[in-house]
This record gives structure tokens, C-alpha cells and sequence, in this order.
């Protein structure tokens, strides 16, 4: 909560506040709306949609060349992302890093950027860090097999009614909902 | 005719010019959502905070009401746009292993970077694990990437499997956020006592 330094009633326009609160996310049926007109955008431009993956398929791929360009270009998996030895000069990749820039502005404007663990109060900060850790290892496993994430496949795929997309999409929230009673410690 | 990809040659520095400008309205839209928040994303299964299926599903249907809508009037060829081949039994497994990961690790690979860039040190560790896990795909199991291949069955949309235009499932798309938005509004008030408390965030 906000605090006046000298307590007593705030009065925000009067009294110096310490910290701002947090301001409300956006409704999110406009937010909707709105990230499906920057996708609309990247389709009208570039003729793709939108991804995640491949960036980070980028990285691993500058990666593994840092250590042995000759077994990049031996693995086929390293090798697609390649890209000539410019494996960083990815598009999927910048896009993350203005995503990174967009949302640190955002949070910036909603007083949202704080230092912290999200996690519900039954596990420990130790425990979340390493739940995280394992969950982006299998969901990386499954972007991989599925061909994409929940912007490749999901948003972008479902736009354009992709079949298989539509069906990632039902497996994912099948999956995460026959799961959730047993994580629910680490939310609730 | 759009796409603009299709009559004009980026140079690389454009195309990542593009995706840089493009990715600051994907990720300034996913915080302002609350996306870069792992309980505001995870509420959805715990049936509290629809969030996440109301944002989906709106940007879902914008876009394709505005697909569709550019390529009736003529400015926009479909057949130009990138489609991911279809693999059911491929993108239906990959479906189930990423649903596991985005609720053990709380995010996905955008919402990821959006945590980080609000300085949540789990999507750090969501972001590093990705990466363990796209380079342990690489090194030990690159035999999957051919067996995808092997399955693909090719370009697969609802219009091109039943006939219908796109039009009609915008359409149906549109009823069903309907619907779906007042059911989801009763659940919302069913599982609220599920919601956190505020200040234990």
C-alpha cells in the first residue's frame, strides 16, 4: 500500500508517496484486442505471425557455436538455426528483445517493476526458482515437438484456424488443468 | 497486395528493425495483460482469473476477423501467409509436455521474457530452463525433428478441411467469446475465494 512520510491520510496529489502502488492490469478483452492487432500487423507485414522459440533456439544455437562451430553444423537441430555463422541475427529473437523492452516500459508506466519471486505462500522462493527452472526445460520439450509456442502456435496458428494449432491448444490447457489440483500448492 | 513481405525485398537490417518494433508492442501488450506475472497467469487453472483464455481468445478472433476482412475487400492474399504444417499426433503430445511445463514453471516462453523484464526472477529461471531445454532437444533427441517431419500432413485450416469460408467461423468465433466471456465471468465469481491475498504476493 502507499504510505505518506508523514502518515496519517494520503492525499496523492499533496503528500509524497514512497512507493506508487501497482496500477490495475488493462481490461482484458481490450489487451486482447490489442495484441491481436500487433498480430495482425506482423502477418499483414511480414507475411508470419508472431513466435518465441526459434529465438531461443537462436541463442542455444550461438551457444553450441561458441564451443564448436563444426558440431553445430553436424547436429541438424543447431544447424537450422545457424544462419551462416549469424545465428543472433534472428528475427524471433529481436522480436523478444523489443518484447523485453515493451513490457519493461509497461511495467515501468504501471509501477509494476519489483525484484521477486511470484509463488503462492506454501513453497519457498528456493523450491519456485527450481519449478520453474524444470518447467521451462519441458515446455521448451514440448514448443520443440509441437513446432511452437503459445504465440506460434496458439495465437498465430488459431488466427488462420490451423487445425493442428487448434488442437495444440486444447492439449495444452487439457494438460495444465489435469495437473493444476496437484501444483496447487505451488499457487495457492 | 498484402502481405508486404510478398512485393518487397527487406534488407536484414529492416526485418530486424520490424521485429524489434513489433516486439515492443507484443511484450508491452502481454504486462499490460498481466502476463509477466506467473499467479496471474497460472489463476486461469485454478479457474479465479480468466485472464489468460479472454486475451487469447479476443486477439484470436481480432486477427481473424481482420484476415479475413482484408483479404474480402482484395488487399490481402491468404495463400501468402506462412502456414505451420499440421502433425496431429505431434502437436498434440508437444501440446500436452508444454501445458505440463507452463503450469510447473508458471509461464511460457513470451510471458517469460515479459517476467524478466519486470524483474521476476522465476521467469529468469523459466527463461534458463528453456534454454537447458532447447539445447538438450538439440544434443539428445534430434531424431524427433525427423519423425515430425515424417508425420507432416501438410497445410490443414478448418476452412480448407470443411469448405466453409473463413467468414463463418469468425463468426462462430465471435458468438462463442460471447458466450464464453458471461461463463466466464460465473466461474470467475464460483472460484473467487481461491483468489490470493494481495499482499501475500
Amino acid at each position: 500500500m502507499t504510505q505518506s512520510l508523514t502518515g496519517g491520510t494520503l492525499h496523492p496529489d499533496r503528500d509524497v508517496v514512497v512507493r506508487a502502488a501497482p496500477k490495475p492490469y488493462w481490461n482484458p478483452y481490450l489487451i486482447g484486442a490489442l495484441l491481436g492487432l500487433v498480430l495482425l500487423a506482423t502477418y499483414v507485414v511480414t507475411g508470419r505471425g508472431l513466435g518465441a522459440t526459434a529465438g531461443f533456439a537462436a541463442v542455444t544455437s550461438w551457444i553450441a557455436g561458441l564451443l564448436s562451430p563444426e558440431h553445430v553444423l553436424a547436429n541438424p537441430v543447431h544447424a537450422k538455426y545457424w544462419n551462416d555463422g549469424t545465428p543472433l541475427a534472428s528475427w524471433t529473437l529481436f522480436l523478444l528483445i523489443g518484447a523485453f523492452v515493451g513490457a519493461l516500459l509497461s511495467g515501468f508506466l504501471g509501477h509494476r517493476l519489483q525484484f521477486a519471486v511470484e509463488r503462492g505462500p506454501q513453497v519457498t522462493d528456493g523450491q519456485r526458482l527450481a519449478l520453474a527452472f524444470i518447467g521451462g526445460f519441458v515446455a521448451a520439450y514440448g514448443a520443440k515437438i509441437a513446432k511452437g509456442c503459445t504465440s506460434g502456435q496458439a495465437l498465430t496458428g488459431g488466427s488462420m484456424l490451423n487445425v493442428g494449432s487448434l488442437v495444440f491448444m486444447v492439449a495444452v490447457f487439457a494438460a495444465a488443468y489435469g495437473l493444476a489440483y496437484g501444483l496447487r500448492k505451488e499457487w495457492l | 497486395m498484402l502481405p508486404l513481405s510478398s512485393s518487397v525485398e527487406f534488407t536484414l537490417g529492416a526485418e530486424l528493425a520490424i521485429a524489434l518494433a513489433l516486439g515492443v508492442g507484443f511484450g508491452f501488450c502481454l504486462e499490460r495483460a498481466g502476463f509477466g506475472s506467473a499467479r496471474k497467469l497460472t489463476a486461469v487453472f485454478y479457474l479465479y482469473d480468466m485472464a489468460v483464455v479472454k486475451v487469447m481468445f479476443t486477439a484470436i478472433v481480432t486477427t481473424m476477423v481482420g484476415l479475413f476482412a482484408l483479404s474480402a475487400i482484395g488487399v490481402l492474399d491468404l495463400g501468402e501467409l506462412y502456414l505451420e504444417p499440421t502433425n496431429l499426433a505431434a502437436q498434440g503430445l508437444g501440446g500436452l509436455v508444454f501445458g505440463a511445463g507452463f503450469i510447473i514453471g508458471g509461464y511460457c516462453p513470451g510471458t517469460a521474457i515479459a517476467a524478466m523484464a519486470t524483474g521476476r526472477k522465476d521467469g529468469m529461471a523459466f527463461a534458463l530452463g528453456m534454454l537447458a531445454g532447447v539445447y538438450a532437444y538439440a544434443e539428445f533427441t534430434p531424431g524427433i525433428d525427423a519423425w515430425i517431419k515424417a508425420g507432416a500432413q501438410g497445410e490443414m485450416t478448418l476452412p480448407s478441411v470443411t469448405g466453409l469460408s473463413m467468414g463463418w467461423f469468425a463468426l462462430a468465433f465471435i458468438a462463442f467469446l460471447l458466450f464464453a466471456g458471461w461463463g466466464m465471468k460465473q466461474l470467475e465469481g464460483r472460484f473467487e475465494h481461491l483468489r490470493p491475498d494481495v499482499s501475500s504476493r
